[in-house]
């Protein structure tokens, strides 16, 4: 289906001649078809400033993130471009801070979820059969289990064992991040069911290509057959579904944080800045700043993230290609 | 046959889940009682134990619980004394059931119409405007969404209540912050899912054969279409059960969500096992139904 749409009548003589060099990899055409899309391309851009923002942002700001002052519920203005809270704190600095740990812990728990999900997917696709059908009855089990209550109960219950063990070893920093630990991880590991799902059928169906045929029956083992042709193919698919996985994981750390299970002041998330603020909600006075400005910064990564990813996958995607 | 089979095979599912979570409350630092006016007597401190079976050995105690399970008694609470898990459930359950449902309802309500209007008005205004609803949807979560609407209606407006769960006008709020988030997802799907049925080779004979692209599309494409949004609502269900949670703090309704949070922070071992085996036992049972109802639909679908 792909193929087809790459021929037709329109091809410049010039091109034609330039194609007798080796021929544009699947990749190299994905990459292409994804930077005429503009949508996708302004996230990533915009993606990119937020990131330069937050790790810039102690470095030149006057505020330091935790100081108290008597400024309450200023609104903002051009001293506190997003107001200040309920302790006289800079919200435009706590969204900055809260934003290394939302962030990270999208990132880290995606790869963790990657780790998981790719190795999970391509060994029951690559092995079939028997084994097959249990991995992926266990993950159809997994998918419907309510995850957020495991978390929440793993996190009340795992955390503590973590934190004495750590405090055991002599490691009373690690102690005290016990729980940042447990997010990164945890989250990760309830994510990475769509990833497995998708890795496996990409593998089954390459699988049984002609070309991985060809090379088998030319006395190619499965190590090769892996790295030469699974692994370059189910790339493209794999990072689509990452850079979807990230704003799901930052989605999950911030319901948590909103619950107080994630992040503990005096750190902060968005999720527990959004919470701090929804706390101030009362029917004397509105301080719609606490809210809107650090969900605002919440809601847009997450659409750019999933703009992105939507331009991946239809980048990425045969199917999308006619 | 195939669907008598699966629901046999989730009894040992369920058994496993209760027994990992058995274990897994009991593993944690700390026990229910330490909290509670230290330094209590070592003797006083025994009796409790033994009161709640915490000094036998834990395959003991879990026997005794499966015992207890199957006469639909999940336990007395180890924190709200004077309380059984099976009050709380009966009280808290109906209020957080009704508001998913009613959620349920608003997101297929709003996210139905919109995503086949979109489909079929493809590259039109329409579709822009209803396509960028609902992706803005699908990335603000509800304890984004519950606030503003709190501070816009409720407070600058008054139009309706802050909070509390009392008379229908009390639902709105929480039910559209629940449900918007959802209804942007079923909008994509029903979307996705109209464009590629409006593709099918028996649309573009039933058009050739003269039939009104009204009857056409609602009756026939339509049925199709909905596929992906049935396949979906397992996971909708689970999520808006569980995501309830958050809106049930925000607006402090008086549903399950603040007891299977408080549970796990007091280790109040009974709640947040029973708790935790309702709502897998729920969501399986879910999952079967929406299965069942698929094959319904889909005629060619047959499990084996």
């Amino acid at each position: 289906m792909g193929e087809s749409k790459a021929g037709g009548a329109s091809v410049p003589a010039s091109q034609l001649v330039s194609s007798l060099a080796p021929p544009a990899s699947p990749n190299e055409r994905a990459w292409r078809r994804f930077r005429r899309n503009r949508l996708a391309r302004i996230s990533a851009w915009f993606l990119g400033g937020i990131v330069l923002l937050v790790l810039l942002w102690p470095l030149v700001t006057p505020h330091n993130p935790d100081m108290l002052s008597d400024n309450q519920f200023q609104p903002p203005s051009a001293k506190h471009w997003f107001g200040t809270d309920v302790h006289g704190r800079d919200v435009f600095t706590r969204v900055m801070y809260g934003a290394q740990i939302s962030l990270l812990v999208g990132i880290v728990g995606a790869g963790v979820s990657l780790i998981i999900g790719v190795t999970w997917g391509a060994t029951a696709g690559y092995v079939g059969g028997r084994t097959d059908n249990l991995m992926m009855r266990a993950v159809d089990i997994l998918y419907s289990l309510p995850s957020i209550i495991f978390v929440i109960v793993l996190i009340t219950t795992l955390e503590g064992l973590l934190k004495n063990w750590l405090a055991a070893i002599g490691s009373d920093g690690l102690a005290k991040s016990a729980r940042l630990i447990f997010l990164f991880v945890g989250l990760g590991a309830v994510s990475w069911l769509t990833m497995a799902r998708i890795v496996r059928g990409q593998v089954l169906s390459l699988r049984t290509r002609q070309f991985v045929n060809a090379s088998r029956v030319l006395g190619a083992g499965p190590v090769w057959i892996l790295r030469q042709h699974i692994i370059p193919n189910v790339l493209g698919v794999v990072i689509v579904y990452l850079t979807l996985t990230v704003p799901a994981i930052i989605l999950y750390e911030s319901f948590l944080s909103y619950l107080g299970l994630g992040i503990q002041p005096p750190m902060a998330s968005w999720g527990s800045l959004i919470a701090e603020g929804a706390e101030q909600i009362n029917p004397i006075r509105i301080y719609w700043w606490l809210i809107i400005f650090p969900g605002g910064v919440l809601v847009s990564t997450l659409l750019a993230l999933n703009f992105l990813g939507d331009g991946l996958r239809d980048a990425w995607d045969v199917r999308g290609g006619n | 046959m195939y669907f008598l089979r699966r629901l046999l095979s989730l009894i040992p599912l369920l058994l496993v889940i209760s027994f990992l979570a058995f274990v897994l409350v009991r593993l944690a630092p700390g026990g229910p009682f330490d909290r509670e006016r230290k330094p209590a007597s070592p003797e006083i401190e025994r009796q409790l134990q033994a009161k709640y079976r915490l000094d036998q050995p834990i395959w003991k105690q879990y026997i005794a619980y499966l015992g207890d399970l199957a006469r639909g008694d999940f336990g007395p609470s180890l924190k709200y004394r004077n309380h059984t898990v099976t009050d709380i459930i009966a009280q808290a359950l109906p209020v957080s059931l009704l508001l998913g449902a009613m959620a349920f309802g608003f997101a297929l309500g709003v996210g139905i119409p919109v995503g086949y209007y979109t489909a079929v008005k493809r590259g039109r205004w329409e579709d822009y405007a209803g396509s960028l609803f609902s992706i803005l949807m699908v990335c603000i979560p509800g304890f984004v969404i519950a606030p503003l609407l709190v501070m816009g209606f409720a407070i600058h407006w008054r139009l309706l209540p802050v909070a509390l769960w009392a008379s229908p006008w009390h639902a709105i709020l929480p039910v559209a912050a629940l449900g918007l988030f959802f209804s942007g997802r079923i909008a994509r799907l029903m979307r996705e899912g109209m464009l590629n049925t409006m593709q099918a080779e028996f649309v573009t004979a039933a058009r050739a054969k003269g039939l009104s692209e009204h009857t056409l599309l609602l009756k026939h494409a339509f049925r199709l279409a909905v596929l992906p949004v049935v396949s979906y609502s397992g996971p909708l269900l689970a999520d808006l059960l569980t995501g309830s949670f958050v809106i049930e703090t925000i607006f402090q309704i008086p549903g399950i969500g603040i007891f299977i949070v408080n549970g796990s922070l007091n280790r109040d071992y009974t709640m947040v096992v029973g708790l935790v085996i309702l709502y897998a036992t729920l969501l399986v049972v879910l999952n079967l139904l929406v299965d069942f109802l698929y094959t319904l639909l889909d005629p060619r679908v047959k499990y084996e």
